[in-house]
């Protein structure tokens, strides 16, 4: 459970991140495909490598919606609510003209281990980013909040 | 037997050779017990960690991460059969200290998050994996006498 002072701090953290949002989350993203080679199977659709256009806005995406969440926490459910659906179906894209493509499928959900593997991956992110000011009980707050925040939009899966 | 190519050895003695152990292992330490509280079970005899400031400030704590962070040392210094090094260890987490062995994996994820607040960008994505590998090994090893 988040404190009052955690989700104020929660808050001002992804204030602050919100104008390097395409830096923090494509870094993110380009980690947890360094060190979970598997991850990248969900991608496949995408041109992923260092410095891609598709990483760049797939990252800002990524932060955007986190940062979005953290404006108010005790209404994740309502925030998330339209990226439940769209985590919970297989996504296409189709290449040739950036158009989202929503099939449905039962097949390959994004795994619950992938959100919290890039979830571990924002944390070390954020940690090289924020250096000495990423402490202890900020870290504890973020993680909490991250794993809420994964929680939720795997809320559809099943 | 796990394999490590020339630029991940060098990755790891570089990583280690440049911390202050007597820093970087109490902080490690001091952040897993305040992110995962349930960890401070296996130091009741420690003294007062009722809240972040009394952790950090605990003597027995700083002495404690010191202490793991000589230990990892151990399995740099013996890359290639870290699982026999930590044999004793292993049984005595197991035995002695009955420590859950996820937790381990929760202390090295703490200290990755120091390494990388202390390294910056100089942490990048290769050497987050490398370092990683690493901790995956000892982390292993550890849990590996538990029967």
């Amino acid at each position: 459970m988040l404190s009052k002072k955690e989700k104020k701090l929660i808050k001002e953290m992804w204030e602050r991140l919100t104008p390097v949002a395409e830096d923090i989350g494509s870094e993110a993203l380009l980690r947890m495909f360094a060190s979970y080679p598997g991850t990248k199977t969900y991608f496949s659709h995408l041109d992923i490598s260092p410095g891609s256009a598709h990483l760049s806005s797939h990252g800002k995406k990524i932060v955007l919606a986190i940062a979005e969440g953290a404006k108010d926490i005790s209404q994740l459910t309502v925030t998330l609510a339209p990226l439940q659906t769209l985590h919970a179906y297989q996504l296409r894209i189709d290449p040739t003209n950036f158009k989202v493509l929503l099939q449905v499928s039962f097949v390959a959900p994004l795994s619950l281990s992938l959100l919290q593997l890039l979830s571990h991956c924002m944390l070390v992110t954020l940690a090289c980013y924020l250096g000495s000011e990423f402490t202890p009980v900020a870290h504890a707050a973020m993680d909490k909040f991250l794993s809420a925040f994964a929680a939720v939009l795997s809320e559809k899966y099943r | 037997m796990v394999a490590w190519s020339d630029q991940e050895r060098s990755i790891i003695t570089s990583i280690f050779s440049n911390l202050d152990y007597n820093d970087v292992g109490p902080k490690a330490l001091i952040r897993c017990l305040i992110v995962y509280p349930w960890t401070q079970r296996y130091f009741a005899s420690f003294g007062n960690l009722y809240n972040a400031d009394a952790i950090k400030t605990n003597p027995n704590i700083q002495a404690h991460g010191t202490k793991i962070l000589h230990g990892l040392d151990r399995a740099v210094k013996n890359m290639d059969d870290i699982k026999t090094t930590y044999a004793e260890l292993s049984v005595l987490h197991s035995e002695k200290l009955h420590v859950d062995p996820d937790n381990f994996k929760l202390l090295a994820d703490c200290l990755t998050i120091v390494i990388a607040a202390k390294m910056g960008s100089g942490f990048t994505p290769e050497i987050q994996e490398t370092f990683q590998k690493f901790l995956a090994v000892v982390v292993s090893a550890l849990g590996k006498q538990y029967h």
